[in-house]
């Protein structure tokens, strides 16, 4: 099913909107200063917008169906968060109003800011980071920061568990250390006499997501933190998986010393096709004068006398630079639209609502776990938090990878798992359910799975050339990158 | 309410399967004594009370719908189409993920294809990627990816004063673990051919910013003089542009640049307070590899059908993790989706169309400023849609009175960023301003009002006494 390209079903003089005319007297534009051609599309309202709906029709969505992807929580995406993020008055805020012009802006986001921090634990927050890995640049920005703040400058190396996102070492890299891999053990946990050997004065400290991106809590969390923190070094958080303990346990209170949220994952934010999402970062007492800035802060006025306002306490809300700021990470102040979704989920769900999200997160995957541990491989049998991974290397089925299970599994109407993820696992499945999904969701995905285990040994051509429904069969990959077409302009 | 299907019944046939007496079991493995921690969150609500709340929240606001607004500096109050919402909102883009799958999910693929393609139409460079969160964190991974192009032998970037004081901001926070030097900041905004003095063969690049943040145009000549200088001395020449001036101006092709990034907010996404926004990137084909961000490529399927995906992914983190030409991953693609949407709705001659208006009702408000005791301009250069008026009050001062007696938003006050420029106002006019809002603003600020306002109200030192 081929959609044409925008650019082919344009036609000279086509426009799909229009605009006012000039209702003001004209100036002459300054000669060797204008463009000659401008090759965008021309088409119809009409054109354009059959053009777009059909090509939504070409996608899945997790308002269509499963999306198991683990460590992304593709959880359902309320509507209302919609609604609030299209109220007028947030959308028409300029970020450069007064501040006394925007105090329903500065007082949402003073609120987010203490939400996050009640269910981190941590002292501070800052909304400023677009994504999860602006976070993660961000928190290893500010250990730096503080390392550096104590004439400390020996500590060139951060230290990564080989089951990190790529994200982790990435962001390391751009923030000037070197990258430093640390095994994980059969259990799944980071290794600890490994740790224990490299902790030293050249450490700046350890990036740690927990539960890991096996879905594994590490068994000795408060060990880890406590090695990292005696040779001098800091513990950054990767909040990726914060969807499994929401009530159960405040990662501050576990020893972290920084770490960044996905609203886009745990906080119902929808994915957008790859964005916008927000990266927001929480630091406890020692590394929150480092946060990128600016934050919110509130201070109380002064009020006046007057007998009906007596209870009311009034605050006024502006921006403040923190005291020893890594600076400002981008423009602005931070995916405003995104963080009305977040405060507007919180609110709806409250504390009981969130430890259900947790407490139904992990128990839809360890239901999920049991019904398929016996027929795929399972690298490391312990109890499950949020997410789970399997291996796609089934023992009666040598020539079929990963790849032909996740692109079967599209036939029965389901996006893939996560493949290939972590690195750790050869073949690997990692698979996330979300709290929002019902058990028969649950059971039919596991049926879905149970028979392609079959399908591999009785029918693998079946595996090998899927998907057989989808809007394209399945994409040469390695012609697109040793051949790029990466624009249709002639 | 959490969204959670499951009922009772669902929990106890789940924990049995799993062979577990209650949830809590589960949960071993976090500290006994940590466990179940209160979070203290205010009451749940409805989704009507929830409701309620933010538009009340809302309304503490003064927003752009009620009040005339000639604020720009970087984000820009431009008319968005109703076609824009009615395509990202539809939920099989929004709701999809990053499209690792692509064959079910062309409907993302494609449509970043087009952005992409649209973006090298504007710009007049070979490749585009599928977007960085701003135009401030392009910038800043246009300075890293020129350092990279010199295998990191080049530690030296030459800024000019011209760009976005928060952009330059951004540049110095993401390279300061880097040991670079920037240069170029301290010089006079408006004088970018005298950068070319200070270019040598430790720079990595060369930056501009055109239209300059006090909304000048850039003569193209200086700056293919400029881009020589750059090239001459094995420096990349890198233009942070405003894309609907783009509808009407020399694309940054034409006068040598190597990498060409902004803020493409102004393209069919609302002001938001800010964000979420959108950095558009893009550059010359021999550069690609270095070029950091998620790229869509065309391809074929196994029965010869043409199909897109996403290419180029080992210079990502996700394969090349510490080796990666950025941490990016997630990034701004509705917010591309909505750009692609405004450009194939505009097309060619809409987005002229959209620059002219900016141009003509900037340029009257000037004259018609001007006019009045005590306004000038700081310089005779060609502006396009901002302008830098010198005024004969402080600008907070000026804004304080618009606000206040008129309800009009005034513009940006230039001294907080640069000292020099006391009492020096960034007028921002765009084809959303009507003759009249222009000329009420004309009224408010003409003398006669406002020694109107202070023979009514007093001035501040007689209320006080």
């Amino acid at each position: 099913m081929k959609e044409a390209l925008i650019y082919e079903i344009s036609s000279p003089g086509r426009i799909a909107v229009n605009l006012p005319d000039c209702d003001v007297p004209t100036t002459s534009l300054p000669e060797g200063y204008l463009r000659e051609d401008l090759p965008l599309p021309e088409v119809s309202e009409v054109d354009l917008v059959r053009h777009y709906v059909r090509l939504s029709q070409l996608n899945y969505a997790v308002d269509k169906g499963f999306y198991p992807l683990g460590s992304c929580t593709m959880k359902y995406n309320p509507k209302v968060n919609e609604e609030a993020a299209k109220l007028p008055g947030f959308v028409h805020t300029h970020p450069y109003q007064a501040p006394d012009t925007v105090q329903g802006n500065l007082f949402l986001m003073y609120q987010l800011q203490e939400f996050l921090k009640e269910i981190s634990g941590f002292a501070s927050v800052s909304l400023q980071p677009a994504a999860g890995a602006h976070g993660e640049l961000a928190g290893v920005l500010m250990i730096r920061a503080y390392h550096e703040s104590r004439g400390d400058h020996k500590r060139t190396r951060m230290l990564i568990p080989d089951s990190a996102h790529g994200t982790n070492p990435a962001s390391t890299t751009m923030a000037g250390y070197e990258t430093v891999k640390i095994s994980s053990d059969a259990r799944g946990n980071v290794d600890l006499e490994e740790l224990r050997a490299h902790c030293d004065d050249t450490v700046a400290g350890l990036m740690l997501t927990n539960p890991n991106t096996l879905g594994l809590f590490d068994e000795h969390v408060q060990e880890i933190a406590r090695l990292i923190h005696e040779c001098g070094g800091l513990l950054y958080g990767d909040g990726a998986n914060l969807n499994a303990i929401m009530g159960i346990v405040k990662p501050a209170e576990l020893g972290f010393d920084v770490m960044h949220f996905n609203l886009h994952k745990t906080f119902s934010t929808p994915h957008g096709g790859g964005g916008p999402g927000a990266g927001p970062v929480g630091a406890n007492e020692v590394l929150s004068p480092f946060l990128p800035g600016p934050i919110v802060v509130k201070e109380r006025v002064e009020e006046e006398s007057d007998e009906w306002s007596d209870e009311e306490e009034l605050y006024y809300y502006h921006w403040q630079m923190p005291p020893s700021s890594i600076g400002r990470l981008k423009a602005f102040y931070g995916n405003f639209g995104v963080c009305i979704k977040a405060y507007t989920y919180i609110r709806m769900l409250g504390a009981e609502g969130l430890r259900q999200v947790s407490e139904n997160a992990v128990l839809n995957a360890n239901y999920l776990l049991s019904r398929l541990k016996g027929v795929y491989p399972l690298p490391y049998d312990r109890t499950c938090m949020h997410e789970f991974v399997l291996s796609g290397r089934l023992p009666d089925a040598p020539d079929v990878h990963t790849i032909d299970i996740a692109k079967r599994l599209m036939d029965f109407g389901f996006h893939p798992p996560t493949i290939y993820f972590p690195l750790i696992v050869p073949e690997a499945l990692m698979i996330e359910p979300t709290e929002t999904e019902s058990k028969e969701t649950l059971d039919a995905f596991a049926d879905a799975l149970i028979q392609i285990a079959q399908e591999a040994k009785t029918n693998p051509e079946l595996l090998h050339n899927a998907p057989h429904v989808a809007p394209v069969a399945r994409l040469d990959e390695v012609l697109a990158a040793r051949q790029p077409v990466l624009q249709c302009l002639k | 309410m959490s969204y959670i299907p499951n009922t009772d019944a669902d929990r106890a046939a789940m924990l049995k399967a799993i062979g577990v007496n209650n949830i809590d079991e589960l949960f071993r493995d976090v500290p006994e004594v940590l466990r179940y921690p209160e979070l203290k969150l205010p009451a749940p609500l409805s989704e009507m009370e929830i409701l309620r709340e933010l538009r009340e929240i809302s309304e503490y606001n003064v927003d752009l719908e009620h009040a005339p607004c000639f604020l720009g500096a970087g984000a820009y109050r431009h008319f968005v189409p109703s076609v824009v919402g009615h395509v990202i909102g539809r939920s099989e883009f929004y709701t999809a993920y990053t499209p690792y799958q692509p064959e079910i999910s062309q409907g993302t693929l494609q449509s970043i294809f087009e952005y992409q393609s649209m973006i090298c139409a504007l710009t007049g460079m070979d490749v585009a990627n599928a977007s960085h969160y701003d135009g401030a964190t392009a910038l800043a991974e246009a300075v890293l990816m020129s350092v990279s192009v010199s295998r990191g032998k080049r530690r030296k970037v030459v800024l000019s004063a011209g760009v976005h004081p928060e952009y330059r901001t951004v540049v110095h926070t993401y390279t300061q673990g880097m040991g670079l030097t920037i240069v170029g900041e301290e010089a006079d905004p408006l004088a970018t051919n005298e950068l070319a003095n200070i270019v040598d063969t430790d720079t990595a690049c060369v930056i501009v910013q055109n239209p300059n943040f006090l909304g000048y145009l850039e003569d193209p000549a200086v700056l293919r003089a400029l881009a020589e200088a750059a090239h001459s001395k094995g420096a990349l020449f890198v233009v942070s542009a405003d894309p609907v001036s783009l509808g009407l101006f020399a694309p940054p092709a034409d006068y040598g640049a190597d990498i060409v990034c902004g803020e493409g907010q102004a393209l069919g996404g609302g002001l938001n307070f800010g964000g979420p926004y959108l950095g558009f990137f893009a550059c010359k084909q021999q550069y690609v590899h270095k070029m950091a961000g998620r790229i869509v490529g065309q391809t074929v399927d196994r029965n010869g059908q043409r199909g897109f995906v996403l290419t180029l992914s080992a210079r990502e983190q996700h394969i090349r993790r510490e080796k990666a030409t950025s941490n990016i991953c997630s990034n701004e693609a509705l917010m591309a989706l909505a750009a692609a949407v405004y450009l194939a709705a505009m097309g060619k001659t809409g987005l002229r169309k959209v620059a002219e208006l900016c141009y003509h009702k900037a340029h009257y408000a000037a004259r018609r400023l001007l006019a009045l005791p005590g306004y000038h301009l700081l310089s005779q250069k060609p502006f396009f849609k901002e302008f830098a008026l010198r005024c004969p009050r402080p600008v907070d001062e000026i804004n304080e009175y618009l606000l206040d007696e008129w309800g009009i938003i005034g513009g940006y006050n230039l001294e907080k960023d640069y000292p020099q420029l006391t009492n020096t106002m960034l007028v921002c006019v765009t084809e959303m301003n009507t003759r009249e809002e222009i000329d009420l603003l004309v009224e408010a600020l003409s003398p006669d009002s406002f020694v109107r306002e202070n023979e009514r109200w007093g001035s501040d030192e007689e209320v006080a006494a």
